[in-house]
């Protein structure tokens, strides 16, 4: 016979159902409500094609950004003990308590015409306002964070002593890095880049005043919304989170540990 | 060969200061102190893998002291193996092989004999995740070998295992050693595995050095109550002293050589304290007392005598306790033989 359910366990479990459903809903619901016509019919238009791809696009940009710059800074922050480390970590998780817009805003002044490094940026070609360079500066921006944190942790979790036993046996940093430290963490590499991507694709409060202009899905689905109201954007909207979702599960699988290793 | 020359090394909350030892080429070496007494981080300062603040360290003559670690040909088996999870047993041992000038130079014959040595060879091709705590060991020490370094640092090489392994592990080190020219350096916090492994042996305790010897000098004479206490004597105790004699409180011992004038302590083993329940009083340093506690220690008991307000541990076998049927309150008689008593 089953043991009673004390009221702990009828707590903790209901709280679970309760926000399950409290995540689940609103998306099925938005899943569910445009007619298959307008399905297909949306995605036959080349602007959405357009900001859809854009998205993708510039958020993978920024995760391989991340990728580049931010590993060796997780590297960094994992292994060494330094003065101002807590500082240096509370800095890295600025853009994700900093307001959205506010982060256009930044942006914005840094490259704008009378700042020296928007001057800079100027005589170099480089346009920052309503650029594809610009949206993927923002993202980066936000989505940094989520990189270097992941695979921050993710090296904590490798002892610190194969390192060192590989250093011993005549490695270089560089060479104990390629053959030892990689291959434990690319896969946390990997969930960094998705945690990354995935938060980068969701911006919208900095890119709709960095660039409006060229449109990235969730400022298209802002902008039908507005124009057009509520059943002219959920279609696009429903795209953008099937491919996403296509996307993420296909890194998800990648990065799963073979049965063998876990 | 090791030596260390005024090795000084700063930690945040902990140093290790003045170190000056050396271990001979081809020597085992036991460097010996309690946990947390800066063992692990000396061997790791020797392997460049813990920058030092001062001082100088040489193998085979050449100062390393600056070098990186990978130049430093000095080999290092963690307690926890360290093994490369993500490679198997062979990638494991050949890790180092296409590292260093010569290094590859009778590879081959070399990694087969330390293969054999180790008899790993069934076990080449197999996942390191589901080997045995003294197999782990074996690839471990495999690993280390395979690179043929100037000296060899073992860090508690027997403590993780279990005692079946431990036997095992303990005779590979000693043929090892044995049949290589490499100089082996182990840090241990157990006294029985130098003793069995070791020619000689320093005792280091809060990052200091407090006694370098042969370990049968060290186990016979410590210098300190700390190395006392610490090979094993239980029964250390402060005391007063004329030429052939200790006083300890009300009780007066005979010695049979002369005490130097720094000594302040008096220890015994246990196992060098005589009970019996009847006495022939003429023997020397014999006492009275009574029984305050008997307690079980593995095949022997240890037994607690009070005499004059001093407590002496001693140590009997089983078959003695029930002969002599001590219990607590039971009176006795403990004697102390002069050659067994320690002065330091």
């Amino acid at each position: 016979m089953r043991n009673k359910l004390d009221p702990f366990s009828l707590l903790t479990i209901s709280c679970s159902f309760i926000i399950l459903l409290f995540i689940l809903l609103p998306l099925f619901e938005m899943v569910l409500q445009p007619s298959l016509e307008s399905l297909q019919e949306t995605i036959q238009d080349k602007d959405v094609v357009r900001s859809i791809w854009l998205s993708i696009y510039t958020s993978s940009l920024a995760a391989l950004i991340s990728l580049l710059v931010g590993t060796p800074f997780a590297y960094l922050l994992a292994r060494k003990q330094f003065f101002g480390k807590k500082f240096v970590e509370s800095v890295v998780d600025l853009p994700i308590m900093i307001p959205h817009p506010i982060v256009g805003i930044a942006i914005l002044s840094l490259a704008g015409r009378g700042h020296w490094m928007g001057d800079i940026l100027q005589a170099l070609g480089v346009r920052i306002m309503g650029s594809v360079t610009g949206i993927v500066v923002v993202l980066t921006f936000v989505g940094l964070p989520f990189y270097i944190n992941t695979v921050k942790s993710g090296f904590e979790s490798i002892p610190v002593r194969l390192e060192k036993v590989s250093r011993s046996l005549g490695a270089s940093m560089t060479s104990t890095f390629v053959r030892i430290t990689f291959p434990l963490a690319w896969r946390t590499m990997l969930v960094g880049m998705i945690m990354c991507t995935a938060r980068a694709i969701s911006e919208f409060g900095a890119i709709v005043i960095v660039a409006y202009h060229p449109m990235i899905a969730p400022v298209m689905i802002y902008q039908r919304f507005t124009a057009y109201g509520l059943k002219y954007s959920q279609p696009v909207a429903v795209w953008l989170i099937l491919v996403c979702l296509a996307l993420f599960l296909l890194l998800r699988v990648v990065s799963l540990p073979r049965k063998e290793q876990r | 060969m090791i030596s260390l020359e005024k090795l000084r090394i700063d930690l945040p909350g902990f140093s290790i200061q003045d170190v000056d030892l050396s271990v001979e080429p081809g020597e085992f070496f036991a460097l010996l102190g309690p946990t947390g007494s800066g063992k692990t981080l000396l061997l790791e300062a020797i392997s460049g893998l813990v920058p030092i603040t001062s001082g100088r360290i040489l193998v085979d003559q050449r100062n390393i002291s600056r070098l990186p670690p990978e130049e430093r040909r000095v080999g290092i088996v963690y307690q926890d193996q360290a093994l490369f999870p993500h490679l198997t047993v062979l990638q494991n041992i050949t890790y180092g092989l296409r590292y260093g000038k010569g290094r590859q130079q009778n590879s081959e014959g070399n990694l087969g004999r330390i293969l054999g040595q180790l008899n790993l060879n069934h076990l080449a091709h197999r996942s390191i995740r589901n080997l045995s705590g003294g197999e782990r060991q074996r690839v471990a020490l495999a690993r280390a070998l395979a690179v043929n370094p100037s000296v060899l640092l073992l860090d508690e090489p027997l403590s993780s295992l279990d005692p079946n392994f431990r036997e095992d592990i303990r005779k590979a080190l000693k043929r090892l050693h044995h049949e290589t020219a490499i100089t082996f350096l182990m840090v241990t916090h157990d006294f029985s595995e130098a003793l069995f492994l070791t020619d000689r042996a320093a005792i280091i305790s809060s990052g200091r050095i407090q006694q370098i010897g042969t370990t049968g000098e060290i186990f016979r004479r410590p210098a300190s109550p700390l190395v006392a206490e610490f090979v094993g004597m239980k029964n250390v105790f402060s005391a007063a002293f004329e030429t052939r004699k200790a006083f300890l409180g009300n009780i007066e011992l005979e010695l049979d050589f002369a005490v130097s004038s720094s000594a302040k302590h008096l220890a015994i083993r246990p196992e060098d304290i005589v009970i019996a329940k009847d006495t022939n009083h003429e023997t020397k340093n014999t006492f009275r007392g009574e029984v305050v506690g008997v307690s079980h220690n593995g095949l022997y008991y240890d037994v607690f005598v009070n005499t004059g307000g001093i407590v002496f541990q001693a140590l009997i076998t089983k078959g003695a306790l029930l002969e002599t049927q001590l219990v607590e309150g039971t009176h006795v008689f403990i004697t102390l033989r002069p050659s067994a008593i320690h002065t330091l």
